[in-house]
């Protein structure tokens, strides 16, 4: 059961083969057994937890039920869920029982009756490629103890990968949905910016941050997806159009699709196995029926630099909320009113959350606001036009989600350079405000890799049923962790 | 470009983040190598180019001017370190 599809948990509901009290206990079990080595989640409450199942099942009886009414997935730790505790990962939120519910929780477990089995650890603000900044530890790849599951929604994806979930949420602002499902073997997908609700999601860089799906498999991806999207007047920059069905076109034929190659995504700068793995991919889906066309990125060794002005400008401005007064951690001791701020905020955050937040001040701050913000805004276009101008020839584009397998713990915590250029393949998406997904392709040293698929806007049907297809001619992503029972 | 140690404190004081003398010589360091990566930007010729602060060229919604949310009050100070008589107490700021 624990490694069904939530199609066939869904099927197993509604036939009453289980209940899903029965369905939540048992991912409930394996959390309680297996999570004290992983650190997949950070907050696990069974009595909500099978209270809601209860309700599931109770609508599953009265035959009320929606398509995914009673399945059981995890939360990550950034969206608001009223009564839980929301700690975004930092000790400043510690101690923090939201107030509210945030649109994701709203639609997926009040209207479209999912279970939530707990919140997901995460890099702290969502600032990290490897998870180790959270405040509450760091969380280990199911497929190498010793390795990092990636970040920021590393405790998402270690949970999907271990089956303590069967699927889970994550959001996505310089690659944080796609890296850790590539590093852990899932399917994850960052929607085009605007399609997910932020309302109620702690914002790191509101004109970047995108909440997703991530499963094991495109058509989970697909279907979750469904219930987490719609236009919410709650959020100013939330999209007013038609509502999709993500899963029409998983079945259409690949035949005279066009699939672009940025030059850029391949050359140095990549891992030789992981290259491996995706040109193999790429052979694949011209069995498929597609064509490879060359195409161009100029600027995209650009991305990252213009990415960590941008981000953290806007996380320097976001984060200024924190200051002890309204909620969040307040220092024990403090003298005037501007100590208090100053001391709550030194200790409440981490490391990498302050450099950001210094980066974010210095840039935004007078004299330097034209030579780095403005400029990183303007390189942000142009990153934005080759995307435009490539997808003048494909409809989607391909290449690897992350330059490297999943990389030992500790690695690289100790120079933030190295730990921001684990996501040079995927950030430009983000500015751009694409939607993109990595999805497994195979192996390298036993360790998983993924490819990432880069769509147009609005174009994530397309995209799952690129990914689809390519799941059904192969069998990467049913692999399984092998030490993890 | 590379930040002093004066530099680093200011910021810090701007962004209110008390940073110890030890703290602030790590800090220095990361924040160097970390304007090292940005300052690649600089090479780029921009002339012209509008910037882009968002991925839809979309407007800022308005909406009626009208009561839309219930009084909350009691729920969201009950997350507060602090509240007395409905109010968010903090050290004393007036003499």
């Amino acid at each position: 059961m624990i490694h069904k599809s939530l199609k066939e948990l869904a099927q197993a509901l509604a036939a009453k083969q289980i209940s899903s009290v029965e369905l939540s206990t048992l991912f409930l079990d394996r959390i309680e057994r297996l999570n004290p080595e992983i650190n997949a989640f950070v907050t696990v409450d069974r009595e909500k937890s099978l209270k809601m199942a209860a309700e599931a099942d109770a609508r599953i009886a009265a035959g009320t039920a929606g398509a995914l009414t009673g399945i059981p997935i995890a939360q990550k730790d950034i969206f608001c869920a009223e009564g839980w505790r929301t700690t975004c990962g930092s000790r400043m939120l510690e101690n923090f029982i939201a107030p509210y519910d945030a649109t994701v929780i709203r639609k997926m477990h009040h209207e479209a009756g999912l279970v939530s089995l707990g919140k997901t650890n995460m890099d702290e603000f969502a600032m990290g490629s490897s998870n180790e900044s959270s405040y509450f530890g760091a969380v280990k790849n199911p497929w190498d103890l010793a390795r990092v599951p990636g970040g920021s929604s590393g405790g998402s994806a270690a949970a999907i990968a271990a089956r303590l979930a069967p699927a889970a949420t994550g959001t996505d602002t310089g690659g944080s949905i796609r890296q850790p499902a590539a590093l852990c073997n899932l399917t994850g997908l960052k929607p085009t910016y605007g399609v997910v609700s932020r309302y109620g999601m702690i914002a790191y860089a509101s004109s970047l941050d995108q909440g997703g799906p991530m499963g094991a498999t495109a058509e989970d991806c697909a279907l979750l997806l469904n219930t987490m999207v719609g236009f919410d007047e709650r959020d100013s920059t939330s999209l007013d159009r038609p509502v999709e069905d993500y899963t029409r076109d998983l079945d259409k034929p690949l035949a005279g699709l066009r699939i672009g190659l940025p030059k850029e995504f391949f050359g140095e700068g990549c891992d030789a196995n992981v290259m491996a793995a995706v040109q193999a991919a790429i052979k694949e889906y011209e069995k498929l029926g597609a064509s490879i066309v060359d195409v161009s990125l100029p600027n995209s060794h650009l991305s990252v630099p213009a990415y960590y002005v941008i981000a953290p400008a806007e996380a320097s401005s976001n984060l200024s909320r924190f200051d002890g007064v309204r909620y969040g951690y307040r220092a024990p001791e403090y003298g005037n009113l501007d100590d208090m701020y100053m001391k709550s905020r030194a200790q409440g955050f981490g490391a990498e959350v302050k450099r950001r937040i210094l980066i974010g001040t210095y840039v935004l701050s007078h004299g330097y606001y034209d030579a780095y913000y403005l400029q990183a805004q303007r390189i942000r276009r142009l990153v934005a036009q080759d995307f435009a101008e490539a997808f003048k020839s494909c409809d989607v584009i391909l290449g690897p989600t992350s330059p490297s397998t999943a990389f030992k713990l500790g690695e690289k915590s100790a120079d933030p350079v190295q730990m921001y250029l684990s996501d040079i393949y995927t950030i430009a998406i983000n500015l751009a405000g694409l939607p993109g997904m990595s999805v497994p392709c195979g192996f390298a040293e036993g360790l998983p890799v993924g490819m990432q698929l880069i769509g147009n806007y609005f174009d994530e049907a397309r995209l799952l049923n690129v990914a689809h297809r390519y799941q059904q001619a192969t069998d990467w992503h049913q692999q399984r962790p092998a030490g993890i029972a | 470009m590379s930040l002093t140690i004066e530099q680093v404190q200011r910021i810090a004081h701007l962004a209110r983040l008390e940073v110890s003398e030890s703290e602030a010589l790590t800090t220095q360091g990361h924040l160097n190598g970390i304007f090292q990566l940005i300052e690649q930007m600089q090479a780029v010729d921009t002339t012209g180019v509008e910037p882009m602060a968002h991925a839809q060229d979309v407007f800022q919604r308005l909406r009626e001017d009208a009561v839309s949310e219930a009084d909350r009050r009691a729920a969201y100070q009950a997350v507060a370190p602090e509240t007395e008589a409905g109010l968010y107490l903090v050290p004393k700021v007036i003499e």
